[in-house]
């Protein structure tokens, strides 16, 4: 029974919520413009569900696309830098300068270079995404123990063969952990390039709305938005789970 | 089977150089139990680093099984304090390890794998896992835990253990088990072994001979060898012979800590 209500609480409380939105709307008359009331943006879904949907699909695809470039070049640079600490000490500062431009600046001149579209959308969502992803999976190679690397290494290992033995199966964690944080930062940087240069997506449609004043389609896309990014985060964490189940488990519990 | 003969070691600090050896020598027999005692920061750790081939000494020779060393010497086995198993494997594909790494096993890897499943069943009997081979390591208690890393130190049949505190973190009554695990194992397999140690009823218990050594830079100041009959039971801890020479070792050791 308290399971039962454990699991439906989240519905229960998005229930919740969008009634009070929809009751302080009504009683205090907001007016449609500054807040529209929930029935409102659900009309807008009807009635621009069309369009909601395949700039939905831009969206995802590009986000998709953008995170797919992240998880390729980040495990590379990844397993790059965390390899050597020498390697590792040269990249980092001028990785951390590139992390810390605002990726917003990047925009107009990824548009100057490649046009309005969907390249820059991609573009701005894997620089955006694939740092958390490099830094984790170097912290799971630089991180290894330095006793065991001694072991192996008494027996004549390589160093590629402590990699491939225990860097790499160890940094997955890390790695499947990056990737909830990738995914996430990789969909801003999709819909900030849409909002800004675009002629598609989800991002484009909000900003197109915004300026012929439509709120309740402005709002049918943020909540378009807020349900893509919440399944391609559990989609992410669910992978995480699968693939580093031993991480979980293992927590905590090496007792002595 | 290990002579160092005036080896002084000298680590790159980051306020210039540290000498954490410097004139040390030592000699262990073939087959025999020598234990090494001394204050923390010593260079305990780092002598087991100098036989295994892992650093080189700054100045003095090191050989083992009557080679001079230049790289890893592959014939050693080591554990430490931390079991340091991979979560992600089972007890027995830890145990495993060393020969996906060491030759000639490396190459026959594939084709010999029930044989060498096999062996690990047998190490795993002797150590008192038997069973808790499709365990994960987080199954295991602490002490199962070194005993597995025990278990990875040997499947290789080195013909040299080396063991940096492996029961430094243990309570007393899982050590002392350990203590006769080891004691079983190494008379069953006669390798010769190199035990660093805080506990000196441990090196007393276990050893022929004990090393002590200085407080940094480390030397060997004096070996004393122990003479209790083999097997020796946990009971020999309570007689007066042993309780003196753990004394004996107490007040060398503190004679050195304030030097
Ligand atoms: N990689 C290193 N770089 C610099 N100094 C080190 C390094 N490793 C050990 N030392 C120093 O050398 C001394 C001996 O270390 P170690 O062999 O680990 O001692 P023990 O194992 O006896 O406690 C210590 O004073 C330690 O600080
Ligand atoms: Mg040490």
């Amino acid at each position: 029974m308290n399971k039962q209500i454990e699991s439906a609480a989240p519905w229960l409380f998005v229930v919740g919520l969008f009634v009070f939105w929809e009751l302080a709307c009504r009683l205090l008359s907001v007016p449609t413009i500054i807040l529209p009331a929930p029935s409102a943006i659900f009309a807008a879904f009807q009635r621009f569900g069309g369009p909601i949907a395949t700039n939905s699909f831009v969206t995802l695809w590009t986000t998709m696309a953008g995170f797919a470039l992240s998880v390729v070049f980040g495990l590379i640079l990844g397993l790059v830098v965390g390899w050597s600490r020498t390697i590792y000490r040269s990249f980092y500062p001028v990785m951390i300068g590139f992390n810390s431009i605002p990726k917003v600046a990047v925009v107009p001149i990824l548009v100057m270079w490649f046009g309005i579209g969907e390249v820059p959308a991609i573009l701005t969502a894997f620089l955006i995404s694939f740092f958390p992803i490099v830094v984790n999976v170097a912290t799971g190679l630089a991180t290894i123990e330095p006793e065991l690397e001694d072991v192996l290494r008494a027996l004549g290992a390589s160093k590629l063969d402590v990699m491939r033995k225990v860097g790499i199966p160890r940094s997955m964690p890390y790695f499947f952990g990056s990737l909830k944080v990738a995914i996430t930062l990789a969909f801003v940087g999709t819909v900030v390039s849409e909002t800004i240069a675009a002629n598609k997506g989800i991002g484009f449609l909000m900003a197109q709305a915004g300026s012929n004043f439509q709120m309740p389609l402005v709002f049918a896309g943020l909540i378009a938005l807020a349900i893509e990014g919440i399944v391609m985060y559990a989609a992410t964490a669910w992978l995480e789970q699968r693939m580093t189940g031993w991480a979980f488990r293992s927590q905590g519990s090496a007792a002595a | 089977m290990i002579e160092l003969k005036d080896i002084s070691l000298a680590y790159a600090g980051r306020t210039g150089p540290v000498l954490a050896l410097d004139g040390t020598s030592i000699s262990v027999g073939k087959g025999e139990f020598a234990a090494v005692v001394g204050p923390s920061g010593c260079g305990k750790s780092t002598l087991m680093k100098l036989v295994t081939g892992l650093i080189k000494p700054t100045s003095g020779n090191v050989s083992v099984d009557g080679a001079p060393v230049h790289g890893p010497v592959k014939i050693a086995g080591m554990a430490f304090q931390n079991a340091n198993l991979l979560p992600w494997r089972t007890v027995t594909e830890n145990i495993l390890l060393p020969l996906e790494i060491v030759e000639p096993y490396r190459s026959q890897f594939r084709a010999k794998k029930a044989e060498y499943r096999a062996r690990v069943e047998n190490l795993l009997e002797i150590v008192g896992l038997q069973g808790f081979g499709d365990r994960f390591p987080w199954e295991l208690s602490g002490g199962m835990q070194q005993r597995a890393s025990l278990c990875r130190s040997l499947i290789h049949e080195p013909k040299l253990l080396m063991l940096d505190e492996p029961f430094a973190a243990l309570d007393a009554f899982t050590r002392e088990e350990l203590w006769c695990v080891l004691r079983d194992v190494w008379q069953r397999l006669n390798f010769t072994v190199v035990l660093v140690t805080h506990d000196l009823r441990e090196a007393v218990f276990l050893a022929d001979t004990i090393h002590v050594m200085s407080a940094r830079p480390g030397r060997i100041i004096e070996t004393r060898k122990v003479n209790f009959a083999r097997p020796r039971d946990l009971d020999v801890c309570y007689e007066k012979d042993f309780t003196d020479t753990v004394q004996v070792l107490r007040h060398k050791i503190a004679e050195v800590r304030k030097a």
